[in-house]
């Protein structure tokens, strides 16, 4: 059994990464039916439906976790702006099809390293979800892998368009390895994993993709966006939860 | 001569009850009745995914959303899936899709009605996905080959997309007032277009009488709509929910349930466009093609690089 310590740090980490996943696939859902080809609209929203899976376990566990009488649901359709902890990173607008595509690309290297180390977590869950995850999370990879290689060396328009969205969500990347004394305490029951070890070949990995899509190395020591941890969002955050929570809100007693 | 001795063999063939295969000879006619019915067919699929998109991002549960986003993924699959099969008839995707963006070629009316509350997400897929169901089990039985097989597959999924949406609506009917007064006014609104789906009456449907001799499809307009009709009263009347249509009563000879008069004045027009939401699906269906163009121009020009440096 773990600690009262450790189980209020491990809630708190769980909706980190409930909720960023939770928006990442609410964003990438507008994208359904509006895609540039159908195979990208089947492959976009399978990715999307995998990150809801992946949020609703999350969800699921902080539920089991909590001593209220709380389901998964709840966390999702009854929180404010204020109380979602996802980074900035995932709320951001679709833009254009670079932007989907390079957003998805910062969060999937991230995630590939991060379930490689979370499923050595001392968690059985937690490790359960990691070796569950990072088989989608390799063939999202591999999807946002091959576009930036065909955009980037595309036409002169796609790597204008791609050169773009990287130059703009690339102030979003930091925030991913912040950490405070949630992951303090779960790094140090091994629990969770330590964000800081792989921080380099992070963004290693990510220059060499961008090298071989004909892009400039982008330099990982400027300035960094962040905020979203502590539930300080930009604007296009509230209008997200206002379109998701509106149905549940409107009639709370109801049952779907 | 010859001709006529290859149209010969051709009927008797579809009367012995074989496939015909891409290879085979066919008569023009039935190619460009196929390709025309297949196109529209996978249309019907792309274009059925804004409506249901609508509601993605607003399902009210976690459950729901996976439900919905899957469903709605099931579609895209299902045009993929026809597309393909109607290439074999020598059509391209491209060609087709051309029509269907210039408004040349047509898609199911129904989802030329807008879905306004999330009860519509049950009633199309318990009306408008079992309307589908009911009319591809019977292309199970065209006569053309690829057809027949991309519908084997497709009817396994439509029959998990009407019991999902019948659930919706269940669990709407098992709810709170309001719940009921949302399951019922969906109803109301998608029950006469479901049943328009179908199609004209026989009598008055143009492709119908060939497409009946060749196969391509294996029954009418008329007896599929009393199929539909004669599966849905029941499951209606077990949620409590009334069926808008004062004329409706069982026939205890037949064993099935008679209908009132259709609004045929409404089907033709919406088919002609003047549906509430013809303009916006296909607005919709351009700017995704064509905000797309720089996306597969890129992919077209990166694939071509590739192959050069390969050779
Ligand atoms: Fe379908
Ligand atoms: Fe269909
Ligand atoms: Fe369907």
């Amino acid at each position: 059994m773990y600690t009262d310590e450790i189980k209020e740090a491990q809630k708190e980490y769980l909706l980190r990464l409930a909720d960023d996943r939770m928006i990442l696939s609410q964003r990438l859902s507008e994208l359904c039916g509006h895609g540039p080809i159908l195979e990208e609209d089947i492959a976009l929203t399978n990715i999307s439906l995998d990150l809801l899976g992946q949020a609703k376990l999350y969800y699921e566990k902080v539920a089991e976790l909590s001593d209220e009488e709380v389901t998964a649901d709840d966390w999702v359709f009854f929180r404010d702006e204020r109380e979602y902890w996802n980074v900035l990173l995932v709320e951001l607008d679709n833009e254009d099809f670079a932007h989907t595509i390079v957003k998805q690309l910062i969060f999937d290297v991230f995630e590939i390293l991060l379930y490689g180390e979370m499923i050595n977590s001392k968690d059985a869950d937690l490790k359960a979800i990691a070796e569950k995850s990072i088989k989608e999370t390799k063939y999202h990879l591999r999807h946002s892998h091959e576009w930036m290689l065909r955009l980037g060396g595309g036409t002169e328009e796609s790597n204008r368009r791609l050169r773009d969205a990287i130059e703009f969500l690339w102030q979003y990347t930091g925030e991913l390895f912040y950490t405070d004394e949630v992951d303090d305490i779960l790094v140090g029951a091994g629990i969770a994993p330590d964000v800081s070890k792989f921080r380099d070949e992070y963004y290693k990995t990510l220059n060499k993709i961008l090298v071989e899509s004909e892009l400039e190395e982008m330099d990982p020591n400027v300035w960094m966006q962040s905020g979203g941890r502590d539930g300080r969002h930009t604007e296009y955050m509230g209008h997200i939860l206002a379109t998701m929570q509106y149905l549940p809100r409107s009639m709370p007693d109801a049952q779907w | 001569m010859e001709d006529l001795k290859r149209l010969e063999e051709f009927q008797a063939k579809i009367d012995a009850g074989e496939k015909i295969e891409p290879k085979d000879w066919m008569p023009d006619a039935y190619r460009k009745n196929l390709i025309r019915m297949m196109s529209q067919h996978a249309h019907s699929e792309i274009v059925g995914m804004l409506p249901e998109g609508n509601w993605i991002q607003r399902a009210p549960s976690l459950r729901r959303k996976l439900i919905a986003t899957a469903k709605v993924q099931d579609e895209a699959g299902h045009g993929l899936y026809l597309y393909s099969a109607a290439e074999t008839l020598g059509a391209s995707r491209e060609e087709l899709l051309e029509a269907l963006h210039n408004g040349k070629a047509k898609y199911s009316s129904i989802f030329n009605y807008p879905t306004l509350t999330w009860a519509d997400m049950g009633a199309v897929g318990w009306l408008v996905d079992g309307a589908a169901m009911v009319n591809q089990v019977s292309l199970i039985g065209t006569s053309y080959g690829p057809y027949s097989r991309a519908m084997v597959r497709i009817c396994r999924e439509e029959a998990f997309h009407n019991r999902q949406g019948y659930e919706i609506i269940a669990e709407l009917c098992n709810g709170t007032e309001e719940q009921k007064e949302m399951a019922q006014d969906a109803l109301n609104r998608w029950w006469w277009p479901s049943i328009m789906m179908f199609g004209p009456s026989d009598a008055d449907s143009p492709h119908s009488e060939q497409a009946l001799k060749w196969g391509i499809k294996a029954e009418g307009n008329d007896s599929l709509r009393q199929k539909f009709i004669t599966m849905t009263v029941p499951q209606a009347h077990a949620r409590g929910l009334t069926i808008p249509d004062p004329d409706l009563k069982y026939n205890e000879e037949t064993k099935q349930w008679e209908f009132g008069e259709v609004d045929w004045d409404e089907f033709f027009n919406v088919i002609k466009g003047n549906g509430i939401m013809n303009r916006k699906r296909l607005k919709d269906r351009n700017a995704a093609h064509d905000n797309g163009k720089w996306v597969r121009d890129a992919a077209a020009a990166y694939a071509l690089k590739k192959k050069t440096k390969v050779a």
